[in-house]
């Protein structure tokens, strides 16, 4: 068991976008993690299904938002990752934390980490975990 | 001990972890004469089959064995079926690939980092020729995961055999063709409501006519019950759904004593074995109930609840995989226990990798064993009678009616998804079981309790998809449209164009002729989208 007794900290004040990057229609990881922050406080957008790297890019910086975190369940994460990366730096917003959860095997791990995502979360970390590590990045 | 103190850490030490099941039903401690029951269960094979369709059970038939796969080129796949036929696979399942799924050709930029990825890339009727090469589709029974695109490809399944002699009354296998759960938790969705549900229509009206032993739709809760909803939420959304589909038929003019004899259904079984027994026989019981008394079906064929199930999904999990195996024997006990007609069960790699050969082999085997090793298939409903289960499935009917009337309640099934209200549903179910998890209240073996350092190594085989595909996949997509006729795709689907806005054609007809000219998915999806639109997704959290 991972729980810690502490409370998770707070995310108040803070603006997190959610997307759904590619053709992948199992979004029930990005809505609970939506829902989780939105319980620490965070002010969640979730772009629902379906969206181009660029479109997410684009919400991200008109949103004004502190971090973006996508989901991918297809297997296409090295491609869909590397892309969203590339226009958020095209629009100047590469400052904008990005992590990234959904079925991501251990190898990918460490290559997305090195492109520069912040944080990666498989479905078996605690909820309370994850909040810590974005609240982390975010401090 | 230190797995002993996690254990103690999860909130268990050494007790049973809760007393009612996620459904929940209380459990009594002793089950007696005395715990209440409303009603005899009956006999198998006779209204309103609580034990069973058929009155010899697996006697007669062994359930059907069907192992979802499929990635990367046809050619691929097909390899991979032959081996699993080899194995004793008694059907096909195939796994199509997002493009395919979402009515994108693979030259579709957004297409381009999915082809092959989920499934197989199949966008016209070439690639199917390859896919199913030295198969006989007259004796192979072939099933589709395929929602969005499913008239399409059932449409290119019937070229595919008209274009090998095949008679279309002989083919038999099963399109899943059920979009009102895509909407709520799978995602393949193209088209807004009342046109997805008008094709789902012409689908089954046309296989009625042409191809009476093939299943037009397989009307799935499994999706959002691995999404995260309980059981009986599972069913009751599910049975929802299905009277949807029946009164979309009766206004296109259908006959229900005719076709409800071609509706199917699918469900995910989890770990609590109690639990999905009784949601299927608590599942034949309503349907069979539905049917009589609200449409007044007295064909009892047409009241039988006939179902798939998959075996594992997200009961799985990627620390310690080998104990994936037990969970996924332990499932397919629960589904034989509860009378389902074909299983498929999850290979233990499947959390983490498209499964290896060697996973796919064992998860085959698991069933295998489970039919001919076990004795479970030699008499029908073998839990009937006891007091408990039939306790738990009368508990597990009062929660599916319950569920349903609140779903009525709300405006019905449509306006519940339309309005977002399943879908967010589904999503705090998934919260909370989310949180049970995390706080141990739902014990998961390797991740909240009995844990290891060293679990998170892999075993030893690992799945790498052929960095090719995608390339051969463009390739082959580039030769057909320089081969093929050009004037006779543009003709039929000019015709599909002209056709999809007349609410009284069947497109079907339509749709078969595309495929033979070799039209391409995508290009049909264009011009039925040109037309209809697309869905829009409500987002709500």
């Amino acid at each position: 068991m991972n729980a810690t007794a502490a409370r998770p900290p707070s995310l108040q004040g803070k603006r997190i976008l959610i997307a759904k990057p590619g053709l992948d229609g199992h979004d029930v990881g990005a809505k609970v993690i939506a829902l989780a922050l939105r319980d620490a406080g965070a002010d969640v957008i979730y772009t629902g299904l379906r969206k181009a790297p660029g479109f997410i890019a684009r919400v991200a910086v008109d949103e004004d938002v502190d971090a973006v975190g996508l989901s991918i369940l297809s297997g296409s994460h090295n491609e869909l990752v590397t892309q969203t990366l590339e226009e958020l730096r095209t629009l100047g917003a590469e400052d904008i934390p990005v992590f990234v959860g959904g079925t991501i095997p251990a190898d990918d791990q460490s290559t997305l980490r090195a492109k520069g995502v912040r944080g990666v979360y498989t479905s078996e970390i605690p909820l309370d975990d994850v909040i810590a590590s974005v609240a982390e990045l975010l401090s | 001990m230190s797995a002993a103190k996690d254990r103690a850490a999860a909130g268990g030490e050494s007790q049973v972890s809760s007393s009612s099941n996620r459904s929940g039903i209380e459990a009594p401690v002793v089950a007696t004469p005395d715990t209440p029951r409303t009603r005899d269960s009956g006999l198998p094979g006779r209204y309103p089959f609580t034990r069973g369709i058929f009155p010899d059970g697996y006697r007669g038939r062994m359930w059907t064995m069907r192992q979802y796969s499929g990635f990367g080129t046809p050619e691929e796949s097909n390899a991979r079926y032959r081996f699993l036929l080899d194995r004793g696979q008694t059907g096909l399942s195939v796994a199509l690939d997002l493009p395919t799924q979402c009515g994108l050709d693979p030259s579709d930029p957004m297409a381009r980092p999915e082809i092959g990825k989920v499934g197989v890339s199949l966008s016209n009727l070439s690639e199917m020729e390859l896919l199913f090469a030295g198969i006989d589709l007259s004796r192979i029974s072939t099933s589709f995961t395929i929602n969005g695109t499913a008239a399409i490809i059932y449409a290119m399944y019937i070229a595919c055999a008209d274009r090998n002699g095949i008679p279309r009354e002989r083919l038999t296998g099963t399109i899943q063709n059920d979009i009102l759960k895509e909407y709520v938790a799978r995602g393949t969705w193209i088209f807004p409501v009342a046109p997805s549900m008008r094709l789902i229509a012409d689908t089954i009206l046309f296989g009625n006519r042409e191809t009476p032993r093939f299943n037009t739709i397989s009307i799935a809760g499994a999706h959002m019950r691995d999404a995260g909803c309980t059981a009986a939420e599972e069913m009751a959304f599910t049975l929802s759904n299905g009277l949807a589909y029946v009164d979309e038929l009766l206004r296109r003019g259908g006959e229900v004593d005719s076709f409800a004899k071609r509706l199917s259904f699918f469900f995910y079984v989890h770990m609590d074995l109690f639990e999905e027994v009784a949601k299927f026989r608590a599942g034949r019981r309503v349907w069979a109930r539905l049917l009589r008394e609200r449409y007044a079906v007295t064909d009892p064929k047409a009241q039988m609840f006939r179902f798939g199930v998959v075996c594992g999904g997200s009961s799985l999990v990627a620390p310690q995989p080998y104990n994936n195996v037990v969970r996924v024997s332990i499932e397919t006990m629960a589904a034989v226990l509860g009378g389902a007609q074909s299983i498929f069960t999850c290979a233990y790699d499947e959390p983490f990798q498209i499964p290896t050969e060697f996973a796919a082999e064992l998860a085959l085997r698991t069933q295998q064993i489970v039919a001919h090793e076990s004795g479970i298939a030699r008499t029908v409903d073998p839990l009937g009678g006891s007091y408990y289960t039939e306790y738990l499935t009368d508990e597990m009917e009062r929660c599916i009616d319950a569920l349903m009337k609140e779903v009525d309640d709300y405006g019905g099934t449509i306006k519940a998804i339309e309005d977002g209200w399943m879908q967010q549903r589904v999503a705090q179910r998934a919260h909370e079981r989310k949180q049970q998890i995390d706080s141990g209240a739902l014990p998961v073996v390797g991740v909240n309790c009995f844990r290891r350092d060293d679990q998170s190594a892999a075993p030893g085989e690992v799945f790498h998809l052929d960095p090719e595909v995608s390339r051969r996949v463009l390739e082959k997509l580039d030769v057909t449209r320089h081969r093929r006729d050009a004037t006779a795709v543009t003709r039929t689907l000019d015709r599909l164009e002209a056709a999809c806005v007349k609410d009284e054609e069947n497109l079907m007809p339509y749709l078969i002729d595309c495929c033979h000219a070799y039209a391409t998915v995508g290009e049909m999806v264009a011009r039925l989208k040109a037309q209809w639109g697309e869905f829009r997704e409500p987002v709500r959290l």
